[in-house]
């Protein structure tokens, strides 16, 4: 063999070993992967007043189970670990702490709750470990500049209250707003949105507020005193439990303002019906999926195949449950993702995808509201729609409305 | 005869005692993080079950509201951490004066009342607190809470930032227990003691009861407010859904589960707080707290005045039997 | 003028609502001086019963017996088998077996039912009265606990069995010496308060909707209303919770924004209490040295 042959057979048994590292490289796993399984890291509040969003992990996990049923994810089966934080912010860093470094999990998805993802949101840009679709609207979650590792999924209450502020200035112009909101971030969110959304109108467009605490029993004084505030137009930014009794409480001291109620306290089941039907004609929502209990929804294959799988996996009782119908959601979500990964299951990837979605169609949601994902834009859903009730179903109204929630 | 068993005791005490400072010095090395983490949260429960033993256990006032002081003394040194830059080991002795001030305070009221009537009081403080955070967000950072900067090791120790913290947590419990078996086995502690079992006599021997109800009162909410501030230095988070009422009721459980006039007591029922909702989780992911409450009652029910004060006395009555045999024997 | 009565009504039907679960409360302490932290639990556990019951099918009334007759038989267990073991244990110990109540029920139901909303029926009609100042259904909230009332107080005024009961939980020893059954006595005490929650809850669930949360709220304030009446009596139990829903709404809407509206209305009460240590009708405990 001469001198030049061995360089050139040198050369190529480099480029082989070079191209064989990279053909590995392609099939390469972060940590929680392997060639059977990936396994997902959740925390929850099962227990503790905060327990009916504990649903959504119950939904999550049949999900999974289901997947798991027709074969995984690429041959990949999902471990769904989800861990009861009680929706304590300690609570969830201790659990987190042990998803990441005892179980080694691929990826948090769905931690709920804004104070409970607070506390772990340094940590977990810190670690590297994507943090998505975070279960919690607060605005401060699409910051892909500073924490590129979480994602939000769901429409920021700051888009929400953007709507209704525009829709107020619009058709409400000389408005005086009473505001209803639960005293935490999640409600505190919708009023600051609001008064965003007015802009300088809104010290004088906004007359009263008044929050209620989660172990509050009722909130009648509260609506008694919005209405002694002479406002005409109120919003309210509750939980099922609480808008029912306001959307009861309004009605029955014969109060009529034009009444906003919040996504996630517009269910037909949940809200409507326990405040009785005839008592939320004419009020508005916004709302970005179906709600199960609404029977222009009912009668579609979506619904059913929905309903179908709740009863399949123990989850009858909870069918009257919007909750139920967004971790379903979510969890679809989660799988689109990690099905657009292929055999790449590095944390790196699972980021790049999750930040390219385009257009994504998921059955529960609204027609014409699509997840849409970039490298600025770490929140997925940013379109709603306009709804008003007519005493037995939610009448959509007007245009999809894209926010931009700032 | 007598001198010799009670140097005895005394051998006893200190080896049991050294033996188990020993293990807790090496246990962080044998650890992993994320237990050493766990560790590091058990002996801040300790600290604060510790205050609330002082004020129920030894002085018999029940307290449903030290949650509220954990939160006032997290509180106090995270705003002094976030807004002030105050570095956190100086955060301790601000914390605790400000919980000993409210302390105080609340003792002065709590004089008039017993029982039931007491449980509220403090239930008050409990309550008010999350209410009170919320209301002045200005200051508290509202229902966003505060984020702070978890604190890195002084250069050239060679431990990582959970050792660091386990070790810096483990000398403020040492120092607790310390400063706590101090008061408590003297005048002070006697005091406590005599006013809890028969308040009429105490008084007619000359002892204020006045002023050491109220000095038990600051000296246990001292205790907890400190815990407290260690917990927001180790968390690295504070916000009102850190202390609900929920928390006060964990240290009330946790002190009876321990052993409530015992000082030991305080760190097992520090365990109890910190690993059996775990436990219980891991059990059934469905309804972890049927667990809990299981393991409360079972508790109670095999140790009905908690693990140190059952086994305690038990322990040394086995002692008592095993130098009285060999005592015959010489 | 209006806001004012509005509010005040408001209050006195949230008031009930407190008073039903303080009467729950008063019975068991002055049954087995002891608090049990559990009676909003086990109230709303009794509800889910009844909810049952009617979602099988049964008409509203029949569920209501059954359910008052399961929570009485419960409530009496519950005395034997969990409270008795810890009954000469101090009272810390009771108390802790108490709270692991409260977590087992609120989590049994949690588990069984699902945390969603449920819808209760009412045997109310669903109408407002006096110019939309209240509702019939807080009106009836009100008349049931007022007649929950009466009907303790005869029983322990007029009552052999009532009597028996006062003499047991106020001096076990010469109870027992005069031959009243002091285990029955603690028994049936508990039975009652448990029947007394059952009532109070299927009044109170077409209100507040129920979910194993319905009663967590209330027991903060029921407590509070309990011992603003006096521990010890009936008549305080319902006065002090009225007390509390009306003061609580005032404050609220008068003195302070609703996000202190609890802490102030806490502070108010205990002032009061400062006066008043054993409660508004409470009796004072005399100790002899």
């Amino acid at each position: 063999m001469t001198a030049k042959q061995m360089i050139v057979a040198g050369l190529f048994a480099a480029g082989l070993m070079l191209a064989g590292n990279s053909v590995y490289a392609a099939g390469q796993y972060g940590p929680g992967v392997t060639d059977t399984e990936i396994k997902i890291g959740n925390t929850n509040p099962y227990s503790g007043p905060a327990s009916s969003y504990g649903i959504e992990g119950k939904v999550h996990a049949a999900y999974f189970n289901m997947i798991n049923e027709k074969g995984g994810i690429n041959g990949r089966k999902i471990n769904y670990i989800s861990r009861d934080d009680a929706y304590s912010p300690p609570k969830t860093v201790e659990q987190v702490r042990q998803l990441v470094e005892q179980d080694q999990v691929f990826l948090l998805f769905a931690t709920l709750g804004t104070p409970p993802n607070m506390a772990i949101h340094g940590y977990v840009n810190e670690n590297k470990v994507p943090h998505l679709f975070v279960a919690t609207g607060a605005d401060q979650w699409n910051d892909p500049k500073h924490f590129p590792w979480t994602m939000m999924w769901l429409p920021s209450y700051g888009i929400e209250s953007h709507i209704y502020a525009n829709y107020i200035l619009k058709n409400l112009p000389n408005a005086k707003i009473a505001v209803l909101y639960q005293n935490d971030d999640y409600g505190k969110d919708y009023l600051n949105g609001l008064r965003a959304g007015l802009g300088d109108k809104a010290a004088k467009m906004i007359v009263a507020t008044q929050s209620y605490e989660t172990t509050d029993p009722t909130v009648d004084q509260q609506v008694v005193a919005l209405q002694g505030s002479g406002a005409d137009v109120l919003l309210t930014a509750a939980i099922p439990k609480f808008a029912a009794q306001t959307v009861r409480k309004v009605y029955d001291i014969g109060w009529k303002p034009t009444h906003f109620l919040n996504s996630v306290a517009n269910s037909v089941g949940l809200v409507m019906k326990p405040a009785g039907l005839e008592k939320g004609v004419g009020i508005i929502s916004a709302t970005y999926r179906k709600d199960p209990t609404d029977p222009q929804w009912q009668a579609t294959p979506e619904y059913k195949e929905w309903l179908a799988f709740m009863n399949k996996y123990g989850l009858s009782a909870s069918i009257t449950d919007s909750e139920a119908v967004v971790g379903y959601s979510y969890a679809q979500t989660l799988v689109e993702v990690l099905k657009m990964c292929g055999d790449n299951l590095t944390r790196e990837n699972v980021m790049k995808q999750a930040a390219s979605l385009h257009d994504l169609k998921l059955p529960l949601l609204l027609p014409g509201i699509t997840l849409n994902t970039g490298a600025d834009d770490f929140d997925p859903i940013k379109q709603m729609q306009l709804q008003k009730f007519d005493g037995t179903t939610w009448q959509l109204f007007g245009d999809v409305i894209s926010g931009s929630g700032t | 005869m007598a001198r010799e068993a009670g140097t005895d005791i005394a051998l006893w005490r200190w080896a049991g005692a050294a033996a188990l400072i020993a293990a807790a010095v090496v246990l962080p090395f044998t650890l992993s993080n994320y237990h050493v983490f766990e560790a590091t949260q058990v002996m801040i429960y300790a600290i604060a079950v510790l205050g609330l033993n002082i004020l129920t256990g030894y002085n018999g006032q029940i307290s449903l509201g030290h949650g509220g002081f954990f939160a006032a003394g997290a509180y106090t040194a995270a705003i002094l951490m976030h807004r002030y830059g105050v570095p956190y080991w100086a955060t301790l002795l601000p914390a605790a004066l400000v919980c000993f001030a409210l302390g105080v305070i609340f003792g002065l009221p709590a004089l008039r009342f017993e029982g039931p009537y007491l449980a509220l009081v403090t239930l008050a403080m409990a309550v008010a607190m999350p209410q009170l955070l919320k209301y002045f967000d200005s200051v508290t950072g509202g229902n966003q809470g505060i984020v702070l900067v978890k604190p890195l090791p002084p250069p050239g120790i060679g431990l990582d930032r959970d050792r660091w913290l386990y070790f810096f947590v483990f000398a403020v419990l040492l120092l607790a227990i310390r400063a706590a078996a101090n008061l408590l086995n003297g005048r002070t502690g006697r005091a406590f003691v005599a006013i809890r079992d028969h308040p009429i006599a105490a008084a007619a021997m000359g002892i204020n009861t006045a002023r050491y109800k109220t000095l038990a009162f600051g000296v246990s909410t001292l205790f907890t407010g400190v815990a407290g501030a260690l917990a927001a230095i180790v968390i690295g988070f504070v916000a009102p859904e850190s202390f609900t009422l929920f928390l006060s009721i964990s240290f009330l459980v946790g002190s009876a589960v321990g052993g409530i006039a015992t000082i030991g007591g305080a760190v097992v029922g520090g365990f109890f707080i910190e690993f059996v909702p775990n436990f219980a989780n891991d059990i059934s992911e469905a309804a972890p707290w049927a667990i809990y409450g299981l393991a409360m009652l079972l508790f109670m029910y095999i140790m009905p005045r908690g693990v140190v004060g059952t086994l305690g006395p038990g322990l040394a009555h086995a002692m008592q039997q095993f130098r009285s045999a060999r005592g015959a024997e010489k | 003028m209006h806001q004012l009565l509005q509010q005040i009504f408001s209050g006195l039907a949230a008031g009930a609502v407190y008073a039903s679960l303080a009467l729950a409360l008063v019975m068991i302490y002055r049954a087995t001086d002891l608090v049990n932290f559990a009676q909003g639990e086990m109230a709303m556990f009794s509800t889910y019963i009844a909810w049952s019951l009617v979602n099988a099918g049964l008409p509203f009334w029949a569920a209501f017996l059954i359910t008052l007759a399961v929570s009485f038989i419960g409530g009496m267990l519950i005395e034997r088998i969990v409270i008795r073991p810890v009954e000469n244990a101090p009272i810390l110990t009771a108390v802790v077996v108490t709270i692991g109540l409260l977590l087992i029920f609120n989590a049994t139901a949690g588990w069984i039912y699902s945390y969603t909303l449920q819808e209760f029926p009412s045997p109310f009609p669903d109408r407002t009265l006096f110019g939309a100042l209240m509702t019939t259904r807080d009106v009836g909230v009100i008349a049931v606990t007022l007649a929950m009332l009466i009907a303790l107080f005869c029983f322990f005024r007029f009552t052999a069995t009532g009597l028996a009961m006062r003499a047991a939980a106020q001096n076990p020893e010469s109870a027992r010496l005069s031959g009243i059954h002091v285990g029955r006595m603690l028994a049936i005490g508990w039975g009652l308060a448990a029947a007394i929650g059952a009532v109070a809850g299927i009044m109170v669930a077409p209100v507040l909707f129920l979910d194993p949360n319905m009663m967590s709220g209330v027991l903060l304030y029921a407590f509070t209303g309990a011992l603003l009446g006096g521990i010890t009596s009936p008549v305080g139990a319902v006065v002090g919770g009225l007390i509390v829903g009306v003061t609580e709404n005032l404050v609220g809407t008068y003195l302070i924004a609703s996000q202190l509206k609890l802490t102030v209305a806490l502070i108010l009460i205990i002032i009061v209490l400062v006066f008043r240590p054993n409660g508004l009708f409470g009796t004072a405990v005399v100790r002899r040295v």
